[in-house]
């Protein structure tokens, strides 16, 4: 008979290593992990730069770092790894789910597990999603491309550079080219504000003069082998160019920060629920997805901005994991979340109590800027917890905790509804 | 007269908005939310500091560069010469994670560190 493990994590970054190690903690015996890359680890081995780790290891880690810690782990409990490997396919048999997959060595192979975790990350819009007009010439890559090949594969992608989007990725990489003697002339920001952490733009933009034009789009590449420049142009408050604001910048590289999309090919593939607003499946507490016995964590729940977070939510999917094994995980869920208006989305979104320990966090993200406001957490119309925030911003995402002796005290709700409301007016000392 | 800069804190991701007030020798902060932001606020208006994060060449190993760091903030204004210290280095592999790579770099008492361990191929 063919071996079948317990749990099987498909994909060996961040959320897959935190995964895989708090579902052997918690009672599934036979785990193992699949890695597409030559080393676990994912997209950390590329981010070289500090600042991962505050929330976890309460110190500035580089990328490299804070993977090596998890990978450390993983080793220590012996959890076995298959690098090269490439899933192809999911097939939910019910208590039987069957992996296929291929890699050079043993060619096309299958694994049956009794659990899976779904945690394959997301991966960069490119230059075909956004259509911009000009040629298609060499230099324009998606700034993590850029970011591989420079800190990985040793590979300078050009010496004048335009960055299109503000993420973080993307002023990330400002800096990077700047520090091997590139110049970045500009990074153009549709929005009116940026999508990147704020102590990214003064670490990234502002120590090194690079301007950061907001409201400014890319709306040409010129050159036809390789880049020669672009022609930028403010936009309006609908998005679209101004004409008359045409600005041309010479560079022989453009790099672009234009989002991530989680990779939920396999998910869909196996019939996971999708949730049109996070494009990442529909998840419990413990990132169980609509098929028993399947979870995810990770940027392909929901793209995070924080590793911490995904680490947080990976073990959650682990743990949920080793519960569905050992036959101790609740399925009927108490809650469904939903997000109001101006909220992008709420993970998780389905709520079982008897898995919570002391409390839950649910993670959401505004959809502007807000100021003066807070996120009222509302079951049926009693208000049951409040966030507040100097300020909430899109490009950071929200962590709201609520207790579970709050939550159990309404045992027939069905709904917690997350609302931004005004920040109430401090009452004035008579 | 005192003057004020408003930053914002790069400590962490939390990004709190920071008011400096510097009166002579006397430097206040505000608007932070725990000591690291008082400290980054003294430092960014006196000396501001940073930790420089890149590579070095590297023969031998699995990749053909190593990452590595300043294992501590170093003065801003030094950000490029200590680059071109930085960039005159290749290791060979194997390299353990923390393995000085450029000791005392350009006398600054820092050291540049490797930040992952690279096995030989």
């Amino acid at each position: 008979m063919e071996k079948v493990y317990d749990t099987v994590v498909l994909g060996g970054g961040p959320a897959g290593l935190a995964a895989a190690i708090e579902a052997k903690k918690n009672g599934a015996e036979d785990v193992l992990i699949l890695e597409r890359d030559r080393e676990l680890g994912g997209i950390l081995n590329q981010c070289i730069h500090n600042g991962f780790g505050l929330h976890t290891f309460n110190e500035q880690l580089t990328g490299p770092e804070y993977a090596e810690r998890f990978i450390d782990q993983a080793k220590e409990l012996d959890i076995p790894y298959e690098l090269d490997t490439m899933v192809l396919d999911l097939e939910d048999e019910g208590d039987l789910k069957r992996i296929h997959a291929v890699n050079e060595e043993n060619g096309y192979q299958t694994f049956d597990t009794k659990s899976v975790v779904l945690t394959m990350g997301c991966r960069e819009r490119p230059a075909g999603a956004i259509g911009i007009p000009g040629f298609r010439p060499a230099g324009v890559f998606t700034a993590g491309t850029a970011q591989r090949f420079i800190n990985m594969e040793g590979y300078m992608c050009g010496k004048k550079a335009v960055i299109l989007g503000s993420g973080d990725i993307g002023l990330i990489m400002a800096r990077r080219m700047t520090l091997e003697g590139a110049e970045v002339e500009a990074v153009c920001e549709l929005m009116p504000y940026s999508n990147g952490l704020q102590r990214n733009i003064v670490q990234c933009l502002d120590d090194y003069d690079i301007p950061l034009k907001l409201s400014h789009t890319i709306t040409f590449i010129h050159g036809k082998d390789r880049v020669e420049g672009v022609t930028i142009q403010e936009v309006g408050p609908d998005l679209k160019p101004i004409p008359g604001t045409e600005e041309r910048i010479d560079c022989d590289v453009v790099l672009l920060s234009v989002g991530l999309l989680p990779e939920n090919e396999i998910s869909r593939n196996a019939g996971v629920e999708i949730d049109a607003r996070t494009n990442g499946p529909v998840v419990s507490e413990l990132r169980e997805t609509s098929i028993p016995g399947v979870f995810a964590a990770g940027n392909v729940v929901h793209v995070h901005d924080l590793v911490d977070f995904v680490s947080e939510e990976a073990a959650l999917a682990g743990k949920g994991a080793g519960k569905y094994i050992q036959g101790t995980l609740d399925q009927e869920p108490d809650f469904k979340t939903v997000a109001g208006p101006g909220l992008g989305y709420v993970v998780p979104q389905n709520v079982s109590l008897d898995n919570v320990d002391d409390s839950i966090t649910f993670y959401m993200r505004v959809r502007n800027v807000l100021e003066d406001k807070v996120i009222n957490a509302y079951i049926g119309d009693e208000k049951v917890a409040t966030k507040r925030a100097q300020k909430f911003l899109p490009a950071e995402m929200v962590n709201f905790k609520i207790s579970k002796k709050t939550l159990e005290k309404y045992p027939d709700g069905e709904e917690i509804r997350f609302v931004i409301e005004d920040k109430p007016v401090p009452k004035k000392k008579a | 007269m005192a003057e004020v800069r408003n930053l914002i804190c790069i400590s962490c991701p939390m990004g709190c908005n920071l008011t400096v007030t510097r009166d002579g020798d006397n430097i206040t902060v505000t608007g932070n939310t725990c000591k690291n932001g008082e400290i980054y606020g003294i430092e960014e208006v006196t000396n501001p500091k940073r930790v420089i994060p890149t590579t070095v060449v590297c023969n031998g190993g699995k990749l053909k560069r190593l990452p590595v760091k300043t294992a501590d903030a170093v003065p801003k204004s030094m950000i490029f010469d200590i680059m071109k210290e930085i960039n005159k280095v290749s290791v060979d592999a194997p390299v353990e994670v923390g393995q000085v790579i450029i000791p005392n770099v350009l006398d600054t008492g820092v050291d540049v560190v490797a930040t992952r361990t690279m096995p030989a191929e």
